[in-house]
């Protein structure tokens, strides 16, 4: 078992004609995903990599059956790509890549989203991976292992990071969800904590946290009041000073003291979360927990 | 990126937003003239981007000719709190009885923009959001359907505003929602909005914060943009590189690949005793000259005794990063500052292998090349 992501997922990579695009979609069907179907307006007819593409993603999820898709499309016009994605029937996974969408975009796609029961992951996330199944988006798949535990996380290098200290000590992964960088973002740390919390082959979770916001306090707890199984923390930005953004737009410390990474070790810790000081302490939790 | 008061009061007043009379001033000599014909009192404000200017001494109200050029000459060329000051802005002071809080933000946890009003205003707003949260009312916005005019009306009579400004002030609020709507703002406000003893109401500061990711779509914010950047020269540096920077205080300098574990590189150089001297994320992706800007950026930083480059690569290639460090460090007689590198990921392999081992120093985890990093920072600095 998985989740979000499995064997039946059918995918439809929006931008596909793009560099970004081209070359991840070869990656992700070298990994063994199943991309059916490519949408770029104005390109119908081609194929990128062997795949069809379609000049809608209606067209995709309609001639190819896909049911996910995952969006590879500028700034400027990932908005569009991704309300074209909640809107399409079929399609009930939307992965967003991209970075640097303007937050007044996201906040009307958040709100479109809010009124289906499409899951929205990103943006500015690495994506999706169930290993050994099938990868949505850019994530090394090689570094990744079939196991069972559960992945969350806010930023994509760090997690490569931490699941390759997982991986080393034989610790596989059930999924591992990006969930992004950005300030409004679809699928939250409570969202896929849920997930994994209902799916009975996940035995641990890793949630990897950052400076900004208050989602961790608030997936701190509901972790203690809500799940049984077990989870392992880390937050980056100890060192962060406040009013700088640090690299992700999401990952700012505000001036008057919210969005520490004080605050969301304090939280997590006090719902019964061990937090690690490294990554290789994050693997150790792991494995005490299991 | 944030607008300098005199921009963001510009905007304001192109909309209908009451201001103060003002003049922008670059010299003694021109802040004193635009004294003159604005007419005593006047507030001489320094335009830079630090907040408590007023405590700092960069805001002075002055009463003749002779009080505004002391004070023109004071601030003009000050350094307030490390930032230079090279505009003062001239303005009428307002005579008021009460001073209230508009503005409008996004509220991230619930993905929707908020519109608040405080009677409390004058004083920083996140002070009183944390002591005393009952006095701002709030009132979020459908960001489908805008802001009701409805909704302007129910957060001012909520805040407790008289009934004689209420519609002032709720146009005010109104007006700063559709600039926040219409220019990608982050945070748009006002504090203090000045009401006077004939129930006016003008907009004494300015704030606006614009979306760095809509910039593109914002050209004439994004100009004024070049002309609001200032402070740091490698923050400026940075900029033109396409960098995310941050300047620390430490002396171990830090390059890597990915917000998270830039910062985690960062965190760990604090738990093992160092001090980080700055955050630098190279990117996805980069390539050989890339990473030797970052590396000429790094070494161009006196307080920076030594270095690690952390690169964990998904679709950045190890291969990629150890020719551009090889590449920036062949141009030195002698390497400015000791380099510890650790790759991992895709092509990592390979990258250790080409990188030059009489220039730098290679480490293979993160903790190890962290320490080894912090090691040859407390050597030079001893």
């Amino acid at each position: 078992m998985s989740v979000l992501v499995d064997e039946d997922t059918r995918v439809v990579v929006q931008g596909i004609t793009g560099g970004e695009g081209k070359f991840h979609t070869e990656q992700m069907l070298e990994y063994g995903t199943n991309v059916v179907a490519g949408a770029v307006p104005g390109r119908g007819g081609q194929e990128v990599a062997g795949v069809p593409v379609y000049d809608t993603v209606q067209q995709a999820a309609r001639e190819e059956d896909a049911n996910a898709s995952v969006v590879f499309v500028p700034p400027a016009f990932a908005a569009d790509a991704c309300f074209e994605a909640l809107d399409a029937k079929g399609i009930d996974l939307v992965v967003a890549i991209t970075e640097g969408i303007p937050t007044q975009d996201m906040a009307r796609v958040y709100r479109k989203q809010q009124e289906t029961d499409t899951h929205l992951v990103g943006p500015n996330c690495p994506g999706v991976i169930t290993p050994g199944v099938a990868k949505l988006g850019i994530l090394p798949g090689n570094i990744f292992s079939e196991g069972n535990v559960g992945l969350v996380s806010r930023s994509g290098t760090l997690t490569y990071q931490v699941v390759d200290n997982l991986t080393d000590r034989g610790l596989g992964q059930t999924t591992a969800i990006g969930i992004g960088g950005d300030p409004i973002i679809g699928t939250d740390f409570i969202d896929a904590l849920e997930l994994f919390e209902a799916d009975p082959d996940t035995h641990a979770v890793v949630m990897c946290g950052e400076i900004g916001g208050e989602d961790e306090e608030e997936a701190a707890r509901f972790i203690g009041q809500n799940m049984d199984t077990p989870v392992a923390g880390f937050i980056a930005g100890r060192t962060a000073p406040p009013g700088k953004r640090m690299g992700h737009a999401g990952a700012i410390v505000s001036g008057s003291g919210t969005g520490t990474a004080e605050s969301k070790i304090n939280a997590l810790e006090n719902n019964g979360v061990p937090v690690g000081d490294t990554p290789e302490e994050v693997a150790d939790h792991i494995e005490d927990l299991l | 990126m944030r607008l300098h008061e005199y921009q963001a009061k510009q905007v304001f007043a192109d909309a209908g937003v009451p201001t103060p009379a003002s003049q922008l001033a670059t010299t003694v000599d021109e802040a004193v003239d635009a004294a003159e014909d604005i007419g005593y009192p006047v507030a001489i404000k320094a335009q830079v981007h630090v907040g408590g200017r007023g405590k700092a001494g960069g805001i002075k109200l002055v009463e003749n000719k002779e009080e505004a050029e002391e004070a023109a000459d004071a601030i003009l060329g000050m350094d307030l709190k490390g930032y230079h000051v090279s505009k003062v802005l001239v303005e009428e002071a307002v005579d008021f009885v009460n001073e209230l809080y508009v503005g409008v933000t996004m509220d991230r946890g619930e993905g929707e923009p908020v519109a608040m009003v405080s009677t409390k205003g004058g004083v920083n707003i996140e002070e009183v959001a944390e002591e005393d949260p009952d006095a701002i009312a709030r009132e979020h916005i459908d960001p489908a359907f805008g802001m009701h005019p409805f909704q302007a009306r129910k957060v001012v009579y909520e805040a407790g505003v008289d009934r004689d400004v209420a519609n002032d002030v709720a146009s005010v609020l109104t007006t700063l929602y559709q600039l926040w709507d219409d220019r990608d703002g982050s945070d748009v406000e006002v504090n203090p909005l000045m009401i006077t003893s004939d129930d006016e109401v003008i907009a004494a500061d300015a704030v606006m914060n614009i979306d760095d990711d809509a910039l593109f779509r914002q050209p004439e914010i994004a100009e004024m943009g070049e002309e609001a950047e200032e402070g740091d020269e490698l923050e400026q540096k940075a900029d033109e590189y396409g960098f995310d920077y941050v300047r620390l205080d430490g002396n171990v300098g830090i390059i890597g690949n990915g917000a998270g574990l830039v910062m985690t590189t960062l965190d760990l150089v604090d738990y093992y005793g160092g001090e980080p001297a700055n955050f630098l994320d190279v990117g996805g992706g980069a390539k050989a000259d890339r990473i030797a800007n970052a590396l000429d950026m790094v070494f161009s930083d006196d307080n920076v005794d030594s270095v690690v480059f952390n690169i964990f690569g998904g679709i950045t290639r190890g291969d990629e990063v150890a020719n551009g460090i090889n590449q920036a460090l062949e141009q030195f007689d002698e390497i400015p500052k000791p380099v510890t590198v650790r790759l991992a990921g895709t092509n990592a392999e390979e990258g250790m292998e080409i990188l030059n081992e009489d220039l730098v120093t290679v480490e293979h985890t993160l903790e190890d090349a962290v320490q080894r990093a912090v090691e040859y920072a407390k050597e030079v600095e001893a």
